[in-house]
């Protein structure tokens, strides 16, 4: 049977444009039909150190890299001393023989320096020449490339196409890689993902402060925010940001924030804020490893206890934690629709891996958000904001509404929103937030809060959240055995969990944290688990490392 | 006085100090606003935003839109109100201790970006409703509950942070000269851009000045108001710390400047926008 399941490394120094050329490679085999999947590895600096992309690229839907590397595509002999222990037996390793020469029988040089001075190029165009040989050696006609180049290279496009075409040329072809369909999906990050479901599903104000991983989506945003007709604005540090966004809520506006761990600690004052004044917000919680900086462009799942306690004051958020980028559309439209429907704070809780990661992305998945209208005033007699409703939800209505004053209150408040400290009337509003905490509650039962992959008549179960999804699932594919992921994290969606349990006799957890904080969730509803499998070196788990230990569960 | 028909009382039950120097900002406030709504500014389209402390109680007896933010946070909130739909006037009523302690970087961020609300300081130098600790225009030495000994802090000039932060509108008020600070509140407004206002709100319980303050207080000459040259030197005729010199009032420092909201959002109305969007045309 012809292979049709590849993993590609590029890597070189910051600066050489491994991740561009990374991209640029998985674009060739989206166009041969292909899944794909990118796991980006870079540190934080921005010149010198070691980056890498790790793209597979496969005829099923692959949420995750592996351990083995069919092509090793180096920008620098770094690159080939880091990663050859991985690679396939019979992987190729491509690199630049100007810099280094290999004596392996599956290597194959290219004069990178000199083809890019030949043409009079500059150093960061030794990537075109390795894609282009890359290309020849996979067997690709020149004219995919071609085109791919002229899109791909707006600037400086005559020289990289003549050097492409050098490349090409001086290199013979090694192997048949397949066309397996007409034409793949379109390629989306997760921060890419969540900017385009919350702008489906009505967005009209992002707010942020830079902070990775989660800035893919204020430059996304700010990048397009022509075309999305949304504002987009940076400010002072991520404690205006929260207070800025609900301020502009109050205002109408349908916004959202962005940040990662730290920032989100910065934000708790104005979560709570949120509970309190009963004003809509979506915090994007994308999390890193570690407290403190930890480990700023790297992986972790270290904030779900953090995400879903955070805040003073009893307070019901939604937290959800899509764990690719089709779900990442889908939970950002939704979360910012469930954030309007019942006025309250919300976290969608992603990490490096699924933020920064690149997916094959459906194009049905878009028509599966909309803008969910919410309750909104009938403009009939005085407005209150806070009027008592049996289902503790209160009608909206923004300033600007003639007659009618709008108050909005961070104090202990009566219907109208004037401060109260009366026994009785603080009794009554706690009431009233804790009927839509019910109405909540009942909402997460609606939604596919759970869901269950693999041999579902397994006894044996995993289980994974967030960006753990995409390796468990595939090794639980693998081996036969039962998968529950559980999405929506608050409310806790205890029937659709304690279903999805039903003929299970041994669990195990898998997460990217030291602690198995799913773990201590699960426990709060009665869930024991048997075996935790965690990882905290601030790399994404790869599906042969959770299979190695599950062979002895 | 104000206008009877607009409304502006409310059934809300004041609990400041009796005599507090608070209900002459209230009433000043008030005339402005209906002098406003008289000019054709809409009711409906005007909020008020405060914090924590007596100062922010103020929206509580105001019959008009009020968002109640955080201690520290209530000029950051504005700008999200006036991002959120640039039609309305936001005026921030905020004491010194929450705008110049605890938010001090949100107030100099928005005189930076020039975005246009208002902000006035009830600026009664001390953290009152928390039974009085000394802020960061308290002077040397005040003894409060956490400084029984008196601070060793030297306070810093709001007025002369202000101008170094690009505000584009500063002015210095007085909480017992009801028609001039009227008429600076009022100004401020109708500023287009950020403008600041330093009301001297003497507190009659913890740190009561109104003597000192009444003999001291003079009207600053609102000469070349495009000069920070000029501004500079009358505000530093005073710096909070000094206790005998001359403390001028009135408009600083006033010049013309794009908006914030306007370079930003151009046309765009957030809260008003359409909200309909074809993605898949856009991604092809």
């Amino acid at each position: 049977m012809m292979k049709k399941d590849y993993s590609i490394l590029i890597g070189g120094e910051a600066g050489q444009g491994s991740r561009k050329a990374g991209l640029m490679i998985a674009k060739l085999f989206s166009e041969l039909g292909y899944n794909i999947f990118i796991y980006d590895d870079y540190q934080s600096l921005i010149r010198g150190g070691h980056s890498f992309s790790h793209i597979r690229v496969s005829d099923k839907k692959v949420l995750s890299h592996r351990e083995k590397i069919d092509f090793l595509l180096a920008l620098d002999k770094n690159t080939v001393d880091k990663h050859k222990k991985d690679l396939d037996k019979e992987g190729i390793i491509i690199y630049n023989s100007d810099e280094i020469s290999l004596r392996n029988k599956n290597a194959v040089g290219i004069e990178m320096d000199k083809i890019v001075e030949e043409f009079k190029g500059t150093s960061i165009m030794g990537n075109t020449a390795l894609m282009a040989g890359f290309a020849k050696i996979i067997g690709i006609d020149w004219k995919i490339i071609e085109k791919l180049f002229k899109k791909e290279f707006k600037k400086y496009q005559k020289i990289n196409l003549k050097i492409a075409r050098k490349s090409f040329d001086s290199l013979e072809n090694i192997i048949k890689v397949k066309r397996i369909n007409k034409k793949g999906s379109i390629l989306l990050t997760g921060n890419e993902a969540i900017s385009l479901g919350a702008v489906k599903a009505g967005l009209d104000f992002y707010f942020a402060y830079p902070m990775t991983p989660a800035s893919g989506i204020l430059h996304y945003l700010a990048k397009h925010k022509k075309e999305f007709n949304v504002a987009v604005s940076q400010l002072e540090n991520e404690v205006g940001i929260v207070n800025a966004a609900l301020g502009a809520a109050y205002a109408g506006s349908r916004t959202m924030v962005g940040t990662s761990g730290g920032g989100f600690a910065l934000m708790t004052e104005g979560l709570s804020l949120a509970a309190q004044s009963e004003i809509p917000l979506v915090i994007v919680e994308s999390q890193r490893m570690s407290p403190g900086s930890g480990v700023a462009t790297y992986n972790g799942q270290g904030d779900l206890l953090f995400a879903l306690t955070a805040g003073h004051g009893d307070i019901l958020r939604f937290v959800i934690a899509p764990g690719d980028a089709e779900e990442s559309f889908y939970w950002s439209g939704k979360i910012l629709n469930l954030s309007w429907k019942y006025q309250t704070p919300s976290i969608l809780l992603v990490d490096k891996e699924v933020s920064e990661s690149t997916f094959s992305f459906d194009e049905k998945v878009l028509e599966k958000v909309k803008y969910e209208k919410p309750l909104f005033w009938n403009k009939k007699g005085s407005y209150s904001r806070y009027k008592n409703t049996k289902k503790g939800i209160s009608p909206l209505a923004f300033p600007g509404e003639k007659d009618q004053v709008i108050k909005s209150n961070s104090y202990e408040h009566d219907e109208l929103g004037i401060t109260v400290e009366d026994e009785k009337s603080v009794e009554k509003m706690q009431k009233k937030r804790l009927r839509k905490f019910e109405e909540m509650k009942k909402e997460v039962d609606k939604l596919e809060a759970v869901k269950i992959f693999g041999n579902k008549n397994s006894q044996k179960a995993i289980i994974a959240w967030g960006s753990t999804k995409g390796p468990a699932k595939e090794i639980a594919e693998k081996l036969g055995i039962k998968m529950i992921y559980p999405i929506v994290l608050q409310p806790f969606p205890e029937k659709q969990m304690r279903d999805a349990l039903k003929g299970v006799k041994k669990i195990a957890l898998i997460e990217t944290n030291g602690t198995g904080q799913m773990g201590e969730v699960l426990a709060r509803f009665g869930v024991k688990i048997d075996k935790k499998i965690l990882k905290y070196n601030a790399r994404p788990f790869l599906p042969e490392e959770i299979g190695r230990e599950l062979s002895k569960f | 006085m104000p206008d009877k028909k607009i409304k502006l009382d409310i059934y809300s039950k004041n609990t400041w100090c009796p005599g507090c120097s608070n209900f002459g900002i209230l009433a000043v406030l008030k005339n402005v606003i209906s002098s406003l709504i008289k000019d054709g500014v809409k009711k409906e389209n005007i909020v008020l935003v405060s914090g924590i402390g007596c100062s922010s109680k103020i929206i509580d007896y105001i019959n008009l839109n009020s968002f109640s933010s955080l201690h520290g946070r209530p000029v950051v909130s504005a700008e999200g109100i006036k991002l959120g739909n640039p039609d309305l006037k936001v005026i921030v009523c905020a004491g010194d201790g929450g705008t110049y302690n605890e938010g001090i970087s949100h107030l100099i961020h928005a005189a930076k970006r020039n975005i246009d609300i208002t902000v006035l300081i009830h600026n009664n130098r001390n953290f009152a409703l928390t039974t009085s600790q000394f802020t960061a225009v308290s002077p040397k030495g005040f003894k409060g509950r956490s400084t029984p000994e008196g601070s060793v802090e030297e306070p810093f000039n709001p007025l002369e942070l202000m101008l170094s932060s690009n505000a584009s509108f500063i002015a210095r008020g007085y909480a017992f000269k009801l028609n001039h600070l009227g008429r600076l509140i009022k100004e401020g407004i109708n500023h287009k851009g950020f403008s600041f206002i330093d009301i001297l709100q003497p507190c009659i319980s913890f740190f009561d000045e109104t003597d000192s303050y009444k003999e001291r207080i003079y009207e600053v000459e609102e000469d070349n108001l495009d000069s920070k040259k000029q501004a500079l030197k009358k505000i530093e005729k005073w710096d909070y710390e000094s206790e005998k010199s001359k403390i001028p009032i009135g408009i600083f420092y006033k010049e013309k400047r794009s908006a914030y909201e306007e370079a930003l959002l151009g046309k765009l109305n957030p809260s008003k926008r359409n909200r309909k969007i074809n993605l898949k045309k856009i991604i092809d």
